[in-house]
């Protein structure tokens, strides 16, 4: 399974952060830092995997971004890099020609494409349409309530 | 009250915050409103100021006052609270809050919601941050929608399900009745959920593991289905057809094949099918390929399968891809102990890598070619790991240069070749060679006899260019000190013998002493090389001159390796030959054991690390306490004299010989088993010692041997109290016209006895009978038996040396009854 996904740039702000295991606040800070070193400092054409206590790390940075996660010993880690494109291909279908802005001021958007993708740190869906259709429709049941409501919620 | 500020309207203004002070301001002040908005239960607004708080926790601030609020909300009706609700409390709360608790019976009524995204945002939460309480109370919940006929909910509650059998093992067993058909479902997502839930059980259980054997047809069947299906652009990654489905099904037969021949059997077939036909072009189709290989080698596949993995993998090793070669290394290292053979066809390929830039490549490459290493290869791939370690990075050095001595001790093809590779790595990477590998190159190097001279020579020469390396400056001083005369007589066979004198020698020592590169334990060894070059050379004035000097040195290790020194010059300087004498052959078990310590007169020896002192000293008569640590031995040690520089341990050889015939188990047994404890014989003989015995004065003298002018004489008196001990004088007297010089005597006793030599008086035996040598010999004869003795007699007579071996055996009766 995936241990924790996160998202962050090239300066290391964190732009997401999503922990499929309990883990106490402050060992998750610990990681979010460590890990971030780590990928940071690679060099250029190095290969995308890495090993970090008992997990296997795969990163790929995707413009500006560095999607990161943690692994399982026995996890395919070729594998991994589907489905962090998987998700890269989510994002960009349901923003248009995703960039990082997009994933600053609508990072809750972000958690819902990622919750309907993944599920206690496995896919939940293989299939692209069905979960764009599921944001869409959850997103509309949202704007009727705030049709309802006559005002934005947030 | 104005309407709390919106979100993006928040994030923009703090994006424009220049500084981390400007920002935490803004964020404090926002978090103030947040808190008196939530003071005052407002609910239109509870949405968006835990939406707030939860950008403000991304950026590192604390937001635990929100926690309580997340319940509120997802206690609401409104599924926008309960979308931001949930996200909060999978971000804020975890198992170590006390609200989390709270949530169950939120969780539980929406888990029953009539809207599905409701029920779905339960059962992601609770498969994403539910503890082992929630789980017990929510489980039969998830166990109903997994059965339901809701694609949607039923995958969520598949991999919900799977968290609570992670969380609480023992409710797997509830589980079990709903997979009955998961299978049979076209909906890919569930399919897909279904195979991780499956997977999770089989690995946690053998019962179940059993039980879902059965599906392995069906699972076959999927796969060919997914392979042979054409393009369906739902499912289609790169021309492939739902990668992640295969990859999972590709894992789960692996599970079930384990260890099963029926199972291997029956996927062997598909699974040759997928190595074949899966496109290679994309990383998705080599993810793929990945999974099989690692299934055919876990199974019970034939061979021709096995082959196929490997080939696969070795087709890996040669893509552009990093990630791929990476992972091949990562997988080939795990097949090598099994299919060894195999994997060396692409062993070529392996070393190449090496060269790899990539840190996380090179390091798999240099622990499989390691593992490669056989008799058959072990020169050429020396000569790659050796390059590798020239040019590796300082992280890799010490395990490469462990794996190189390891390598180099099971297949080295000569010994000379041996010490040419050590030789190699000390001087490349000298300073990161493990400590314990200073006394095992020690041990190595003592045990090529052949090659004593040759390593020496090479190891002075390395210690001429560069002193830095404290390994290899330890080894090579231990070696001058052991063989330097080997060293300045030019005896190497090797290579050309190079011209050094005595003095030059000791230059290159002392400077170690003085250097500021030495460390202390590098001092050590060369001073105790200096001290052991002062039996092998003949400047033994300039030697004793460092020493003393050291005597006072700050160094409390050095200033009493030469404070012992110097008290062996002064005051024993007969005991030092035999001291300082060359190292016998090590026993590989042995040489890991303590040191063993010999006492003389309350001085230890000087502890070179890891060796074994032979020779045991022997001391004068009026030393009594001394005496009690000595020997005890059980085997006769025919002790050696210590005026002369004794014989290598070789020399044990020809004691055997000379005592073949008594049947002594004889030689110079390893010294560490000499316990230190005492043996009654001596501890009885000490107190008083008469030499003379009124009782014993009644055994006649005997004369022992007389050939060539040399005659020796044994007097007796019994040893009072013991009976059982013989005291024997010998005195040696010299009929001819020259004197016999030199004069050593040896004797050695059958098994049975026990006998100890005591120091001669002196080692000339003068002509013409002007004086006489003599020598104290005690021999224990517990069971009474008849006395014999082999002597053997070395002295230098007009110039030329002689020797004698001789059998005693007219003992006069009282002597050993």
């Amino acid at each position: 399974m995936m241990h924790f996904l996160l998202l962050f740039s090239r300066q290391g702000k964190l732009r997401l952060q999503k922990w499929f295991t309990p883990i106490p606040e402050r060992e998750k800070k610990k990681i979010v830092r460590d890990m971030t070193t780590m990928v940071l400092g690679r060099k250029p054409r190095s290969c995308n995997f890495l090993h970090w206590k008992d997990l296997k790390i795969v990163y790929k940075k995707y413009a500006s971004l560095y999607f990161c996660c943690g692994l399982d010993a026995e996890e395919n880690e070729l594998l991994a890099l589907e489905v962090l494109h998987r998700y890269v291909e989510l994002l960009d279908k349901y923003f248009g020609n995703v960039c990082e802005l997009d994933i600053i001021f609508n990072f809750e958007k972000a958690y819902f494409i990622l919750d309907e993708f993944l599920l206690g740190g496995e896919v939940q869906e293989t299939s692209k349409q069905v979960v764009s259709r599921s944001i869409e429709a959850s997103d509309m049941l949202q704007e009727t309530m705030e049709e309802y409501m006559s005002k934005p919620a947030f | 009250m104005p309407a709390p500020i919106r979100l993006r309207e928040l994030i923009r203004t703090i994006r424009t915050a220049r500084t981390q002070a400007e920002e935490r301001e803004m964020i404090q002040k926002e978090c103030a409103a947040i808190r008196s908005s939530f003071r005052e239960e407002d609910n239109t607004y509870r949405c968006r100021n835990v939406a707030k708080l939860l950008y403000m926790h991304m950026l590192g601030y604390p937001a635990h006052f929100g926690q309580l609020e997340c319940l509120k909300l997802i206690a609401s009706q409104k599924f926008t609270d309960k979308r931001i609700g949930y996200l909060g409390a999978m971000l804020l709360l975890d198992e170590r809050q006390d609200v989390h608790l709270l949530m169950t019976n939120c969780i539980k009524n929406d888990l029953n919601h009539s809207t599905q995204y409701v029920q779905g945002l339960a059962l992601c939460t609770l498969g994403c941050m539910g503890s082992s309480e929630m789980c017990r109370d929510l489980a039969g919940e998830v166990e109903k929608l997994l059965k339901t006929s809701n694609s949607y909910l039923r995958k969520k509650a598949a991999l919900c399900a799977v968290h609570v059998i992670r969380k609480v093992p023992e409710l797997m067993e509830m589980f079990l009745p709903a997979t009955k058909n998961l299978l049979s479902e076209k909906n890919h997502g569930v399919l897909h959920t279904s195979v991780v839930l499956l997977t999770e059980m089989c690995e946690r259980s053998p019962d179940m593991l059993l039980h879902f054997r059965k599906l392995v047809p069906q699972l076959v069947r999927i796969l060919k289905n997914l392979i042979m299906s054409g393009y369906s652009p739902e499912h289609d990654v790169s021309g492939i057809s739902d990668p992640f489905l295969q990859v999972r099904i590709l894992r789960l037969l692996r599970i079930l094949g384990r260890s099963d021949d029926d199972s291997s059997e029956a996927m062997n077939d598909i699974l040759a099918q997928v190595a074949t036909n899966t496109e290679t072009s994309k990383n998705v189709g080599n993810a793929i390929l990945y999974e099989t290989v690692l299934t055919i080698m876990d199974i019970k596949s034939e061979s021709g399968l096995r082959v196929l993995a490997i080939n696969i993998l070795g087709r890996f090793l040669l893509n552009n891809d990093k990630n791929i070669r990476y992972v091949a290394l990562t997988s080939l290292l795990k097949t090598v102990q099994t299919d060894h053979n195999a994997v060396q066809r692409h062993r070529s390929t392996i070393v190449d890598c090496l060269k790899d830039l990539d840190v996380s490549i090179k390091r798999r490459a240099m622990e499989l070619s390691f593992a490669l290493v056989n008799g058959n290869n072990i020169r050429g791939m020396m000569k790659e790991l050796l390059y590798f370690l020239d040019s590796c990075d300082p992280e890799f050095k010490a395990d490469c240069a462990s794996g190189v001595f390891l390598a180099a001790e099971k297949y080295a093809p000569s010994k000379r070749w041996h010490i040419d590779t050590i030789m190699r790595v000390l001087t490349t990477a000298g300073s990161y060679v493990r400590d314990d590998s200073v006394p095992n190159l020690i041990q190595l190097i003592t045990n090529s006899v052949e090659m004593h001279a040759y390593t020496v020579q090479r190891l002075y020469k390395a210690l001429l260019d560069d002193i830095s390396q404290q390994p290899l400056v330890q080894v090579s001083s231990w070696c001058i000190g052991e063989y330097g005369d080997l060293l300045v007589s030019g005896q190497c066979e090797e290579e050309e013998p190079i011209q050094v004198t005595e003095d030059e020698v000791l230059d290159v020592l002392e400077g170690l002493l003085v250097s500021n590169l030495s460390a202390p334990v590098t001092r050590g060894y060369s001073l105790t090389a200096i001290m052991k070059l002062s039996t092998r050379f003949s400047s033994v004035n300039r030697i004793k001159k460092v020493v003393s000097i050291y005597g006072s040195s700050i160094d409390v290790e050095l200033q009493q390796r030469a404070v012992e020194y110097n008290a062996l010059f002064k005051k024993y300087d007969h005991m030092r030959p035999a001291l300082l004498e060359r190292m016998p052959i090590m026993e590989k078990t042995a040489s890991n054991g303590p040191t063993e310590i010999v006492q003389t007169n309350g001085e230890t020896e000087p502890s070179v690390p890891d060796t074994k002192h032979l020779p045991l000293v022997t001391q004068p008569a009026n030393q009594a306490n001394d005496l009690l640590d000595l020997l005890g031995g059980n085997d006769v040690v025919p002790v050696i004299q210590t005026t002369l520089p004794t014989k290598p341990a070789s020399a044990g050889g020809e004691l055997l010989d000379l005592l073949g015939d008594l049947s002594l188990s004889g030689g110079p047994a390893p010294a560490p088993s000499v316990p230190v404890s005492k043996p009654p014989f001596l501890l009885d003989g000490l107190s008083s010692q008469p030499l003379f015995n009124d009782i014993s004065a009644a055994i006649p003298p005997m004369t022992a041997y007389s050939k060539n002018g040399l005659k020796i004489e044994f007097t007796f008196e019994r040893a009072n109290p013991n009976p059982n001990i013989a005291v024997i004088t010998i005195h040696a007297t010299n009929t001819t016209e020259a004197d016999m010089t030199e004069f050593v005597f040896q004797a050695a006793v059958p098994k049975t006895f026990q006998l100890q030599l005591l120091s001669p008086s002196s080692n000339i035996v003068p002509a013409l009978n002007q004086g006489s040598v003599t020598q104290v010999i005690r021999v224990l004869n517990p069971q009474k038996q008849q006395l014999r003795m082999r002597v053997k007699l070395t002295y230098t007579h007009k110039g030329s040396p002689v020797q004698d071996l001789a059998e005693v055996n007219n003992f006069p009766p009282q002597s050993w009854q």
